[in-house]
């Protein structure tokens, strides 16, 4: 056979299996062919050691990151959020009435398909929901209070085991679906897909920055970040990770973002919450 | 006596010529590292170690001897203007394509990145 034909042949039976594999994962295939992905990329890391990103993979910036968890910069956040958890609104309820388990313990199952409204909701939706629910007006969505409660519910999650649900609804699947394709779109004007820096070429230096493995990329969130000298929710940081790239961000809780955070938090399932966490 | 003055204007002319041009080479060539390494522009050091830059990435290869990887310029000039023609999966940005850089400023880079 000459060369151009082999080629050619090899190029059909890759773009047939990927057809077939797209017509056939389920997001439980997805998820497990996503575990193996990294998995074999860095064969080092260790048990649930992913939840600890890109400290997993990089020995010299874990041992200063080691030195700071001694002292968490998150631990003030963590106290804040309680007070405010357990602050009772101005109609006598607070924010537990609104949760299973009083709001202890619970992170881990969000975020959740909530097959009533059709959408997917976050732990921060819920929270701000509640506020309103109950005559409170909702705080803003990327920091501040909202992400210093979140950070209170996810100290006490800390340990349980991430598991996200996708119920037999085709509107969940799509959902799923949406923020998957996210997660692989190229975007922006450097034309780069999340896959790009946190899959493909994940664990690389782009100048001083080593790029997280996506797997274990939800359950510290939210993060104490240096840089932001500040906590700041996930979607504060997809918002960044989109900026980077040169697109324009998608609002902090926009349809996009929750499908992104579904998406991703679903490859996660069985990782233990460790939020907050501290970051460079 | 007219016939070797004219030729030695003409050698005089040439001369100028050759220097200016090569002058200007020189002049697109430091333009093109300046663009390369602007955070900004081309930010080719974010990916790639090239001389002269400092913390370089390495999710691409190091851009060096080049005259002896793309014999042909216009293959490099392409392969910065998009990289995807040729590896449809690549991180690396078509900073042609999506106008990331000027053509004018492109020539340059691609000066640059010939010179090493
Ligand atoms: C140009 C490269 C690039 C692209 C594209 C990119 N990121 Fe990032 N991202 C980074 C870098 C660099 C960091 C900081 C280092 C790290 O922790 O990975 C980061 C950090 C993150 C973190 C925090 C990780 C942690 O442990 O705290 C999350 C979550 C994340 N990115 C998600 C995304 C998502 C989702 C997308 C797509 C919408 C995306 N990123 C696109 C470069 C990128
Ligand atoms: C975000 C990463 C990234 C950036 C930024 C980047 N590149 Fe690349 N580059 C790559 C990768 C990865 C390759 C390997 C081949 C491929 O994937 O297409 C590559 C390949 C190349 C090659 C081909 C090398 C060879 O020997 O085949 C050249 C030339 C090149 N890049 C030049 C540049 C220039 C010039 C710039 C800046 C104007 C630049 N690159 C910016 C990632 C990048």
């Amino acid at each position: 056979m000459n060369k151009q034909l082999v080629k050619t042949l090899l190029t059909t039976v890759a773009i047939m299996l990927a057809l077939s594999s797209v017509a056939q994962a389920s997001p439980e295939e997805d998820r497990q062919a996503f575990v193996k992905f990294f998995h074999d990329r860095f064969p080092n890391v260790k048990g649930d050691d992913w939840i600890n990103g890109v400290y997993a993979i990089d020995s010299a910036s874990r041992a200063q990151w080691e030195e700071i968890e001694d002292f968490p910069p998150y631990e003030i956040y963590v106290d804040e959020g309680k007070k405010l958890f357990e602050t009772k609104f101005a109609n006598g309820k607070s924010l537990a009435d609104c949760f299973e388990n009083g709001g202890i313990g619970i992170k881990q199952n969000y975020p959740y398909f909530d097959t009533k409204r059709g959408e997917v909701v976050t732990l921060e939706l819920a929270i701000n929901e509640c506020r309103e629910k109950n005559g409170e007006k909702p705080w803003g969505w990327k920091k501040g209070k909202l992400a210093a409660v979140s950070a209170y519910m996810a100290w006490t999650s800390r340990g349980k085991k991430t598991n996200v649900k996708i119920p037999n609804d085709p509107r969940a699947l799509a959902a799923y679906e949406a923020g998957k394709k996210h997660f692989y779109s190229r975007r922006g004007q450097l034309n780069m897909a999340c896959a790009h820096c946190h899959m493909h070429y994940s664990g690389n230096k782009l100048r001083a920055d080593i790029t997280s493995p996506a797997l274990g990329h939800t359950t510290h969130f939210p993060v104490f970040r240096s840089k932001w000298g500040s906590l700041g929710t996930l979607h504060r940081r997809f918002g960044g990770c989109n900026k980077q790239v040169r697109a324009k961000p998608f609002k902090a809780q926009s349809e996009e973002y929750r499908n992104l955070e579904y998406f991703l938090t679903y490859m996660n399932n069985g990782l233990p919450i460790n939020g907050p966490g501290a970051r460079k | 006596m007219k016939k070797p003055t004219a030729t030695l204007l003409f050698s005089l002319a040439l001369a100028g010529l050759v220097l200016s041009s090569s002058v200007m080479a020189g002049d697109a060539i430091a333009e093109g590292k300046k663009l390369a390494f602007n955070r900004k522009k081309g930010n080719c050091l974010a990916c790639h170690q090239i001389a002269g830059g400092a913390l370089p990435g390495n999710a691409g290869p190091p851009l060096m001897s080049m005259k002896a990887r793309f014999p042909d310029k216009a293959k490099l000039r392409a392969q910065i203007w998009d990289p995807t023609v040729r590896n449809p999966n690549t991180i690396m940005p078509p900073f042609g394509r999506h106008e990331i850089l000027t053509e004018a400023e492109l020539d340059k880079v691609v000066e640059f990145i010939y010179s090493l």
